[in-house]
Formats: structure tokens, C-alpha cells, sequence
């Protein structure tokens, strides 16, 4: 029973990555916008809607006690904007500006969450972040399998929702400004604010992310958005297929799982001493399969399916009819 | 503010506008953002710690490991830095054959390429956290006292050696990009690979020059911040964004510029730390690359190597 219990919670995770990852895959895999800060909408979603919902305390600005689905709003709402701001001040230049802005925002953000701590409890982080279906809390089969449920649920409203987005003219414009930004041009699109139109979905999906994962954790820190994250995120987006949803979230659970399953190996086999030293192997190992992938294949192991319409043939790859 | 405040910066600045040199020309030549670039930066540092290591002891034995003149450290340092710059540029030709060269060859977008270096960053700084653990290290455990060197200011030897140093490796870079005919074909393939190729020059030759250049000096900027500060692994990923914000800020492909925009980095971060505390010092790079980024893009020298 205890293995169904950790099963649960295990998937809860990968389903959280899953949602940050479908939020990635607005920004790469349909746009080609490269995102070095994906740490940074996540966190800024979790400390938004966790400032929200938990309850009063004195060391800090609010716990205003609201419920969950406003923080989950909230967060979403956050990660948007700030993903607007990013994009407004870099999106119109050369693609690799938008990078170095996020690589720039995600440390200035960590630093943020460390030293304002008026706002975000600092480096303590905040705690007593109401969870999810918190009055099953004392059954732990039966809490992990309702987070699970509900974590699922929201992966798959989201995919439901990008699904239609990517079939709908909206989608098919984004991937022909990605595929040639001359022509759609031309055809009197405008680019700029299509990407950053795409940029602030995936943002807020992302911020919606931090935010489902702060409330099945119940506490948030600053060490939990480290640049480490980003880079699992781009791992799991890069491995299960860029361009596809489904890829996106099968590459979540893959790459969750040979994480977890690394980490555990690890504490098996290295003493205790050794251990955060060893656990930096699994960055290597992660590292260097991302750069394999890249080399020799780059389109992952569920490839987008290529369409220019649902009304041109292989339908059958693109999934159930609208 | 004390006057102090310029001697940190400049410093600092120095540390930064070395590593940024590299980093502006990789992206004026090769095109593409090399989030790779910090680690070098640590593992020259790292490399020269180990072949300092070993030599350190011979030295010792030949009786002349002593400490030179005013300076915290002997031959050994000088010696096993010319080494590390080897291995350093060792390790970038490596990582060009077997990941960039092939993105490029295989005609990868440059936004490919970029995801690649920044996944062999993690790799490569995860890797020295693993042979090194995540304790700092040093060069040397001499103490060094800061000399006075007038209006209020202090400096140690060492660290008026390796200002002096930077000053002499940049207007020597300066010269050798400007003036040689080697330097005359990057600025040709950094305007026009294509055009370049066709006219004959040797691409190829000028790539390996670029790492050449860009690898040596992040070893020189990688030992200069491990002999004043301490060596950690992520000492390199700490610099990364100072480092982009002042090839920005000094204009893509700007030798002069990349320098410049480290001075004014470093001496940002030194007027913050003072001002408005040091656990803000990490965000200043950021708020320098947003303003360039809204009030000139193009940054301060514009487009040329």
C-alpha cells in the first residue's frame, strides 16, 4: 500500500512538470521562442497564489486566507504579465536576446524570493500553504490519489485547451511565423505580437504550474527554483518532443522518473557524506543526454505531427476531431 | 561611498570584461549565445589548480617555490596557468567537434545551438562540483596586505599584477584584430561567413582562432577571480550573466566594448554592494542588460569585431 501511496505522489509530481513542460512547448514548440527562464514563471506563480491563500502570519505581507482556485488565477495571472513584460522588451530583437533576458530574469527572480522578505518569508520560504483535499490529509492513499486525480485533471484540460488552440487559425498562423517569418509576413500577419501572444500563454501556464505544486506541497523555498528546474523542464520537453503536447507530458513523467529513480540509486549506494556530491551526477547524466537528443534526435521520441490543416490529410495524427 | 569603490569595481570589471571578450566574439563569429562560456571560466581555473598542484611540489624541491617579490604566490602559478590555458583550449576545440561543429554542419538554427551549450553547461559544472565537491579552493593561503595607493584607496599587489595584466592581454588583443591579416578575416566572417568562405578565406582556421582566443582568456579571467576571490564550480554559471550584460552593453563583436561594459558592470556591482547591500550584488548585471536592451540595443561600439 505504501508503494501505491509513494506511486501516487510520485505522478502528482510528473503531472505538475507535465503542466510547466505543455507551458514550455506554447513558448518552444510552436514558437521557437527559447525560454532559459522557466524557474522563474513557476516560482513567481507558487509565491503569488501561496501569498494568497495561507493564513495570516506576522513576519510577512498578507496570508490573506482565500481559497485555492483564486491563487491558482492569481498565479496564472502573474506568470502572464510577467512573461508580457519580458517579452515586450526583447521579442522584437534577435532570438537569443530573449534567452539571455530570461536566464537574467529566473536569477534575479531567485534573488527576489531570497532577500524580500517582507513578501516571500525569505530564505525560510513560506509555509502552511493550504493543500488540495487537506482534510484527507492523516490518509495518505487516499490524499496522494486525489491530488493525482485532480493534478491529471488539469493536465488534460490544459492539453484539451492547447490542442484546440494549435488547430484553431490562431495555432496554424504561430507555426507558420515560426516556419518562415518573411512569408507570414507578408501575408499581412504580424510576428511580433503573435510570439508574444504565445510567450504569455505559455507564462501563464507555467505560473499556473508553481502554483498546483505549491498547493500539493504546502511549502515553497527559494532552493526549489534554482536553474536546476529549467533545465529538467527543457529535458523533458526536448526528450518527449518539442511540438507535440503529448510528447511534452509523456517526456515529463520519463524524464521525472529517471530522476527519481537515479536519486534513490544514489542515496542506496553512496554513503552519506558522498551523497551531494554524487547527486550532481544526475545533472551530468541529464546534461549530456539533452545534448545527445540534439545531435541525433532532435525532434524526440513522440516528433510533431506535421499539418498545415486538419483539412489536408493525416488527420489520423492529429488526434480526436474537435 | 568611499573612493574604495573604484579599486573593487575596476577589479571585478577586470574579471568580467576578460570573460565577456570571449563571449562577444563566439557570438559576432560563430552567431550563436554560448551559455558554456562561464564554465570555461571555471574549469581554467580548476585545470591550473591541478597542474598547480603537481608542479607546486617540484618547485619546492628545486627550492624555488617561494612566494615572488610582493605577490601571494611563486613560479608555479605563472607556470601552470600557460598550462591551464592549454587544457582550456583543448577542452572548447573538444566541445566544438563533438557538439557545436556538428549543429553547425548539420545546419541547426542558432537558437539549437544555444539550447545545446546550455545543456552542456550543466554538464560540464555539475561535473567539476562532482571531482571537486562544492568547497571552495585556493591558489595559495599566503595573506596579502592592501597597500595604500593614494585618495583613500587600497590594493594589493596581487590585485594591481592582474589589473596591469588585463590592461597589457587587451590592447595586445586590440592590436592583433585590428592590425593582422587573421584578425582581418574574423572581422570578414563575423560580417559574412558565406561571402567570406567564397572569397577563400579559411573559416574553419578562424573558428579554431575564436576558441583559441575566447578559451584562453576565460582561463586568464577564471585564475585572476580564483587567485582574488576563491575557486568554486559555480563560480563560472555566477558570472554568466555579468558576462552576457557586457559583451551587450559594450555592442556584439566589440572587443573594446566587451572590456568597457565589464568595467562598468564591475563597477555597478561595486557601487551597489555598498549602497544598497551586498545580497542584491548578483541583480545589478540584470537591471544593466534590461536598460541597454530599452535605451540602445545595438550597445555601445554597435556591430564589429
Amino acid at each position: 500500500m505504501e508503494y501505491l501511496a509513494y506511486g501516487a505522489f510520485f505522478l502528482t509530481i510528473a503531472m505538475t512538470y507535465a503542466l510547466i513542460c505543455l507551458g514550455l512547448n506554447v513558448q518552444w514548440g510552436q514558437t521557437g521562442l527559447f525560454n532559459v527562464g522557466v524557474a522563474a514563471f513557476v516560482g513567481a506563480g507558487a509565491y503569488t497564489s501561496g501569498l494568497f491563500t495561507t493564513p495570516a502570519v506576522v513576519d510577512r505581507l498578507g496570508g490573506f486566507d482565500l481559497p485555492i482556485w483564486i491563487g491558482w488565477i492569481a498565479a496564472a495571472l502573474v506568470g502572464g504579465v510577467l512573461s508580457f513584460l519580458v517579452g515586450a522588451l526583447t521579442i522584437r530583437m534577435r532570438t537569443d536576446y530573449l534567452a539571455i533576458t530570461t536566464f537574467g530574469i529566473a536569477i534575479t527572480l531567485q534573488l527576489a524570493f531570497q532577500n524580500l522578505e517582507w513578501l516571500t518569508g525569505g530564505v525560510f520560504g513560506m509555509s502552511f500553504i493550504p493543500r488540495a483535499f487537506g482534510e484527507l490529509q492523516g490518509r495518505a492513499i487516499a490524499f496522494n490519489m486525489s491530488n493525482l486525480a485532480l493534478s491529471a485533471a488539469m493536465v488534460f484540460a490544459v492539453y484539451l485547451l492547447l490542442q484546440h488552440l494549435m488547430r484553431s487559425p490562431w495555432g496554424r498562423v504561430l507555426r507558420a511565423v515560426r516556419e518562415d517569418e518573411t512569408a507570414a509576413q507578408s501575408m499581412g500577419k504580424n510576428p511580433v505580437s503573435l510570439r508574444l501572444q504565445a510567450f504569455v500563454l505559455g507564462g501563464a501556464i507555467m505560473g499556473l504550474a508553481g502554483a498546483v505544486q505549491a498547493h500539493f506541497i504546502g511549502f515553497i523555498a527559494p532552493a526549489n527554483y534554482l536553474p536546476m528546474m529549467t533545465f529538467q523542464v527543457w529535458a523533458m520537453l526536448i526528450v518527449g518532443g518539442s511540438g507535440n503536447n503529448r510528447g511534452a507530458i509523456l517526456g515529463a513523467v520519463l524524464v521525472w522518473a529517471i530522476w527519481a529513480l537515479s536519486g534513490s540509486i544514489i542515496s542506496e549506494v553512496f554513503p552519506a557524506d558522498q551523497q551531494a556530491r554524487a547527486a550532481s551526477l544526475q545533472i551530468v547524466v541529464i546534461g549530456v543526454m539533452l545534448c545527445l537528443i540534439l545531435l541525433w534526435r532532435p525532434q524526440g521520441i513522440l516528433p510533431e505531427a506535421r499539418t498545415s490543416s486538419r483539412h489536408l490529410g493525416k488527420r489520423s495524427d492529429k488526434g480526436p476531431k474537435p | 561611498m568611499s573612493p574604495q569603490v573604484l579599486i573593487d569595481g575596476i577589479i571585478a570589471g577586470s574579471t568580467i570584461g576578460l570573460g565577456a571578450i570571449g563571449l562577444t566574439l563566439t557570438y559576432a563569429i560563430l552567431r550563436f549565445a554560448n551559455f558554456t562560456h562561464g564554465d570555461f571560466l571555471a574549469w581554467g581555473a580548476y585545470m591550473t589548480l591541478t597542474v598547480s598542484g603537481f608542479l607546486g611540489g617540484l618547485l619546492a624541491g628545486l627550492g624555488i617555490g617561494d612566494p615572488l617579490g610582493p605577490f601571494s604566490f611563486g613560479w608555479g602559478l605563472p607556470l601552470s596557468l600557460l598550462a591551464g590555458m592549454a587544457l582550456t583550449v583543448l577542452l572548447t576545440l573538444g566541445l566544438d567537434k563533438v557538439l557545436f561543429g556538428r549543429l553547425r554542419r548539420r545546419g541547426a538554427d542558432a537558437i539549437i545551438i544555444v539550447m545545446a551549450s546550455f545543456g552542456a553547461s550543466m554538464a560540464l559544472r555539475s561535473l567539476l562540483e562532482f571531482i571537486f565537491t562544492a568547497n571552495p579552493a585556493y591558489f595559495t593561503r599566503e595573506l596579502q596586505i592592501a597597500q595604500k595607493i593614494g585618495m583613500g584607496m587600497r590594493a594589493t599587489p596581487d590585485q594591481m599584477l592582474t589589473v596591469g595584466l588585463t590592461a597589457v592581454l587587451v590592447i595586445v588583443l586590440h592590436v592583433f584584430v585590428t592590425r593582422s591579416s587573421t584578425g582581418r578575416a574574423m572581422r570578414a566572417v563575423s560580417e559574412n561567413p558565406g561571402l567570406a568562405g567564397v572569397y577563400g578565406l579559411d573559416v574553419q582556421k578562424v573558428i579554431r582562432v575564436t576558441w583559441i582566443i575566447g578559451a584562453g582568456l576565460a582561463c586568464f579571467a577564471g585564475v585572476m577571480s580564483g587567485l582574488l576571490v576563491q575557486i568554486r564550480p559555480y563560480m563560472g554559471f555566477d558570472l554568466l550573466l555579468p558576462l552576457f550584460a557586457a559583451a551587450i552593453l559594450g555592442g556584439i563583436g566589440s572587443i573594446p566594448g566587451a572590456m568597457l561594459g565589464g568595467l562598468i558592470i564591475g563597477l555597478a556591482e561595486a557601487v551597489t554592494v555598498q549602497v544598497v547591500g551586498a545580497e542584491w550584488r548578483a541583480g545589478v548585471a540584470f537591471v544593466v542588460l534590461v536598460l541597454v536592451l530599452i535605451l540602445r540595443p545595438s550597445g555601445l561600439f554597435g556591430r564589429r569585431v
